[in-house]
């Protein structure tokens, strides 16, 4: 590597031409719609007008930085994003584990095969259906309210009011993705050696015994591995959700960076502002997806990188 | 002993089948209520008579969307957007693949690195969204399918199945004296069709669904999709005044309720009639993805 001299290296492109050629689309992809943009990036540290451009703006330091960095309305959109993915994590994880586990124990057939199938329907669902059908089934005069009143209680604002966001949000999302979830564990289940219960049964363990100390030691790298990537991904949240179900009511909890950089960002066209924030979000992302990493490669030794 | 347990084990085996036969119900009754509501009278709907079965079932609603011009549009440029962008998809992730591929390619390790790092860093909404508008791509059909032409993850998937392929196929027609053009096109992706399938189905249905980049980068109301009339009608929770007027001769046949539930069954029909089809290569997709490469 550190002597290729340039014959080699003139042999090596020469024979590798058609992949290099191959690669001028992908390359131009990357480099357009990924470089380019962790490359304007620098407009965080300047005073960016479309008009002037990205080299044109003048610096302007960390004056944006500092300005949400000191902004309460900032610190409360940033708790907001992660009280949402703590919670969401809390519900959203242990779902498919368990209904997985549950449909292992269904008998190979038909049955099995339906509920799986249907279970994973929801997950091809586009976001504006599923908050469409919130709507439909929460809203004042919708027909969970309808069902509550005949039982005298209601009508809830459930999509208005703040205190009900969080769980709206989070059941509709262990709704939509407990089934797709599911399948990962499944596979995993499916690798577990049939010989270990055969030899359980012999020793007259009964279902629960087997499920807890066979089955579950089965998929356990496969739930530790899991659990350590989606606590990687704190700063992710479902924010083209959240912007369908946010309203001047619920916005005190529903409020997130991603959807506070769409509306400083777009909304209001303060570009370097906005930009900064989505930095500072990423920055932090990066971080903790790599310390989630290096955790899962010491414990399970298996990493994404 | 013996008798005991199989007792409790079939006493579980009862509460499970009933416990996951209800989840199935709980997966599937939103969708079945859109289709019932939408052919129901809107009055019913509103009183909450509707629960399992359609009341006074017509089909109004969708005789209002039928004659609605800018549904139809929207479910062409839906349709456009899906086969545009899925074969853009397609075409870009197995040029990418094809060279990754390649264990005796030069720039493999290095490009790999750089489209890797791609997954966990970039530069977020406001700098691509300023990236698209200065390459003039505003209110086009390109800012829609173009920033999405590979998902990282769906090209690594890729990438990982054609390594799988035989070198000696490769080596047998380079010896031919094809070139990797020909090899990609003629030998490995014929190969590899049912990865590929699987591929397209989950490219088509991240087209199909997606609204965001469509309301950023479209302003044209002909140029919208689907999922963007739905989007709007949840926002302004009308669907259109010509629209209402136009169903509301009789009393409230039609509400909003009703022509909401007859656009979002509308907008999912497409998948479900495709889905029992399909949802096999789904999983293998997901089972595909989840081993490493």
């Amino acid at each position: 590597m550190q002597r290729s001299n340039p014959s080699r290296l003139a042999k090596v492109l020469r024979r590798d031409k058609y992949l290099y050629l191959m690669f001028a689309l992908p390359f131009l992809f990357y480099f357009i719609f990924h470089y380019i943009p962790i490359y304007w990036l620098l407009i965080t540290f300047k005073d960016f007008s479309i008009r002037k451009g990205v080299l044109g703006s003048p610096w302007v330091g960390t004056k944006y930085i500092e300005q949400f960095l000191f902004d309460p309305y900032f610190w409360q959109v940033f708790k907001n994003t992660i009280v949402i993915n703590l919670f969401n994590l809390l519900w959203s994880f242990p779902a498919p584990v368990i209904l997985a586990l549950l449909l292992n124990e269904l008998r190979t057939g038909p049955l099995k095969r339906s509920i799986q199938t249907i279970s994973y329907l929801p997950h091809f669902l586009s976001t504006v259906v599923v908050v469409g059908m919130l709507t439909s089934f929460l809203s004042s005069d919708g027909i969970v309210n309808q069902l509550l009143q005949q039982f005298g209680v209601g009508p809830f604002a459930f999509l208005t009011e703040a205190k009900y966001f969080r769980t709206v949000y989070i059941a509709s999302g262990v709704w939509q993705a407990a089934g797709w979830g599911s399948i990962i564990y499944l596979s995993a289940l499916s690798s577990v050696d049939a010989e270990l219960y055969e030899a359980a049964r012999i020793d007259g363990a009964n279902r629960w015994d087997q499920m807890l100390h066979i089955t579950l030691p089965g998929i356990a790298p496969t739930i530790t591995i899991l659990l350590i990537l989606e606590t990687g991904k704190i700063m992710d949240v479902s924010f083209q959700k959240i912007l369908l179900l946010m309203n001047g009511s619920n916005r005190v909890v529903s409020d997130v960076i991603a959807t506070y950089v769409y509306r400083i960002g777009i909304t209001d066209a303060n570009f370097s502002y906005a930009t900064g924030v989505g930095l500072f979000q990423s920055i932090i992302a990066l971080i903790f997806v790599t310390a989630c990493n290096a955790i899962s490669r010491r414990v399970s030794e298996t990493s994404l990188w | 002993m013996k008798k005991n347990k199989s007792l409790g084990s079939r006493l579980f085996d009862s509460i499970n089948v009933i416990f996951l036969l209800f989840v199935s119900i709980v997966a599937v009754y939103p969708l079945y209520y859109m289709l019932i509501t939408s052919v129901s009278h809107g009055m019913a709907v509103m009183q909450g008579l509707v629960t399992f079965f359609p009341v006074n079932p017509s089909l109004d609603t969708f005789k209002i969307l039928l004659r609605n011009n800018d549904i139809f549009i929207a479910f062409k440029n839906s349709f456009v957007y899906t086969l545009l962008g899925t074969f853009i998809n397609l075409l870009f992730s197995c040029l990418c693949a094809y060279p990754l591929s390649r264990r005796t390619f030069s720039g493999r390790g290095f490009l790999t690195g750089m489209i890797v790092v791609t997954m966990f860093f970039s530069g977020g909404m406001i700098p691509l969204y300023l990236v698209v508008q200065s390459l003039g791509m505003m209110d086009t059909v390109w800012a829609v399918v173009l920033p999405v032409a590979i998902n990282t993850y769906n090209m690594i998937i890729i990438r990982t199945s054609f390594q799988a392929i035989p070198e000696s196929l490769v080596e047998s027609a380079q010896i031919d004296g094809a070139n990797d053009f020909v090899i990609l096109f003629r030998i490995i992706i014929p190969v590899s069709r049912a990865v590929l399938a699987t591929m397209v189905l989950f490219y088509a249905v991240s087209h199909w669904n997606s609204y965001f980049k469509e309301m950023l980068y479209l302003n044209t109301k002909s140029k919208y999709p689907l999922q963007i009339i739905l989007r709007n009608m949840l926002v302004s929770g009308l669907f259109s005044e010509e629209a209402t007027m136009a169903g509301g001769a009789s009393s409230f046949s039609v509400t909003d309720g009703t022509l909401r539930s007859a656009v979002i069954v509308f907008t999912t029909l497409p998948i479900i009639m495709v889905y029992p089809f399909v949802q096999k290569y789904f999983v293998k997709g997901v089972m595909i993805g989840s081993l490493k490469g």
